[in-house]
């Protein structure tokens, strides 16, 4: 059956220049929220390999929780659900980043886990038998070594954030699908829209894959 | 003259295993003291216990006048007993992060706070003494085994240590390349080096240790002039264990 439909270019290529307003939000709660998780990432990665177990197991718990829990329920808990505790609204662009940091946090976690755990134990205690200490040893030895072991599962978690702020239309953040939404409204081109859209995700995601393979072949490159 | 290394009575667990047992063993300075032994006999975890890579349950240890306390202890004297003594490891463990030169300027630079240019300048004259100046902008991979060995002497030296430790530095070598590691360790000792060397290089030993310890089941079981030990050794445990890495 034939449903008449015919791909609407100018639709399409119409959208754009509201489509792109959103980008500067969809980027900014990323790389925002990434930044910050990366931070969280490496105090709550370090805190859960500590011998102490009081450090240990709060930094496990958290890992367990924003992992195990949906990021759209993270989002929708801070945007609606903490303004009851705190007494007042909470922005819609702070929540986004707020819950990119939460949950890439968790993920960031295991990988800065993982990246120090995978190295040699015979550096350390190369470091530690020169006369630095353990934090000379782990900053100056082991930290570099896992930092570039760290790059790949990084991008990847960069790339999964980044899409994952597609689901932050729900608390109305002006970012990319919101811009879209809020297009389709009123033009009712749902289709031609939401292809635009999906195009400029893959040109964020690709631009970025493109940025971390250079910085990989570099790091490899000065091994 | 006081002693480099004093241990006494020193006994250590890895859980149930009794690993050393009631060590007694004194290194005076200059002394190249060699620790033979089979397999998994305690050889690594004694000279480990020197540098505090390992800790141990009781007994006594010092080091160049600094004690080190038994597991649960105070360690306050660990970072200056480390700063004294120097470790070679069996797979080099050089840091593959940074240049062969780097990987010597380091820890003057980190704990003696020597300047860059200072320590680069004692970097290259402890490369060119292990004759690897030439490689000094190299990455550690792009060297052989023995190059690599020879590069975590010099890294070691660059502390300027007064004991030096090796745990098997030959044994993950190509046959090849033990001869031209053996030939930096010797000319060390001729220097007037402390050593306590863990090998199966039982020529080396006979050359150049003031003593050999052998070590069986986490106990010092025989120890002497290399003459003495390889050519009449008393205990029959000593001399099973010699006909097996002598016969060849
Ligand atoms: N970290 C460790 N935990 C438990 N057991 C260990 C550990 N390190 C060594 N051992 C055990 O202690 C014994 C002595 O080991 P080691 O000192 O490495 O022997 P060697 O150097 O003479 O081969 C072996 O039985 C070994 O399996
Ligand atoms: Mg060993």
């Amino acid at each position: 059956m034939d449903s008449g439909f015919t791909f609407d270019w100018g639709a399409a290529f119409g959208s754009l220049p509201y489509l792109i307003k959103g980008i500067p939000y969809t980027l900014l709660i990323s790389f925002g929220g990434l930044a910050i998780g990366f931070v969280i990432g490496i105090i709550f990665g370090l805190l859960s390999i500590n011998k102490n177990r009081l450090l240990r197991w709060p930094a496990t718990a958290y890992i367990e929780v924003f992992r195990g829990t949906p990021i759209l329920v993270q989002v929708l808990f801070i945007f609606y659900g903490l303004p009851d505790i705190v007494g007042g609204p909470i922005n819609a662009l702070t929540a986004g980043i707020a819950a990119i940091a939460l949950n890439s946090g968790a993920y960031i976690s295991e990988v800065v886990r993982g990246g120090v755990q995978s190295i040699d134990s015979g550096q350390s205690e190369a470091g530690l038998s020169l006369g630095l200490t353990r934090n000379q040893t782990f900053w100056s030895i082991i930290w570099p070594q896992a930092l570039r072991r760290m790059i790949p599962p990084l991008g990847n978690q960069a790339i999964v954030s980044i899409k994952d702020t597609s689901l932050f239309s729900v608390i109305g953040v002006g970012e990319l699908v919101r811009q879209g939404q809020v297009y389709i409204a009123t033009t009712f081109t749902a289709f031609e829209v939401y292809f635009m859209v999906a195009l400029l995700y893959l040109a964020i995601t690709l631009t970025l894959s493109l940025l971390l393979r250079i910085v990989e072949r570099r790091g490899i490159a000065s091994t | 003259m006081q002693h480099i290394v004093d241990m006494t009575n020193l006994d250590k667990y890895f859980g149930d295993l009794h690993v050393l047992q009631d060590i007694n063993l004194s290194v005076s300075p200059g002394e190249v003291v060699v620790v033979i032994g089979a397999s998994g006999s305690g050889k690594s975890t004694l000279i480990r216990c020197v540098n505090g890579l390992e800790e141990f349950e009781s007994g006594s240890l010092v080091v160049d006048g600094h004690e080190l306390a038994p597991k649960g202890a105070n360690q306050q004297n660990l970072q200056n007993i480390r700063k004294e003594v120097g470790m070679v490891f069996q797979q080099f463990n050089l840091f593959p992060h940074l240049s062969v030169k780097d990987n010597v300027m380091l820890a003057p630079m980190k704990v003696r706070g020597a300047s860059r240019s200072e320590a680069a300048d004692s970097a290259m004259k402890l490369l060119d003494r292990v004759g690897i100046a030439n490689q000094a902008d190299k990455s550690p991979k792009q060297l052989s085994g023995g190059q690599q060995q020879r590069v975590a002497i010099a890294r070691a030296l660059a502390m300027e240590p007064r004991l030096m430790l090796f745990d098997e530095p030959t044994s993950a070598l190509d046959p090849e390349m033990i001869g031209e590691v053996l030939d930096v360790m010797r000319e060390l000792a001729k220097e007037g080096m402390t050593m306590m060397v863990v090998t199966h290089e039982m020529g080396f030993a006979r050359e150049v240790a003031d003593r050999v310890i052998y070590i069986h089941g986490g106990r010092i079981v025989e120890e002497g002039k290399p003459a003495d030990v390889f050519d009449h050794p008393q205990n029959e445990r000593t001399q099973s264990f010699l006909s097996r890495v002598l016969k060849h």
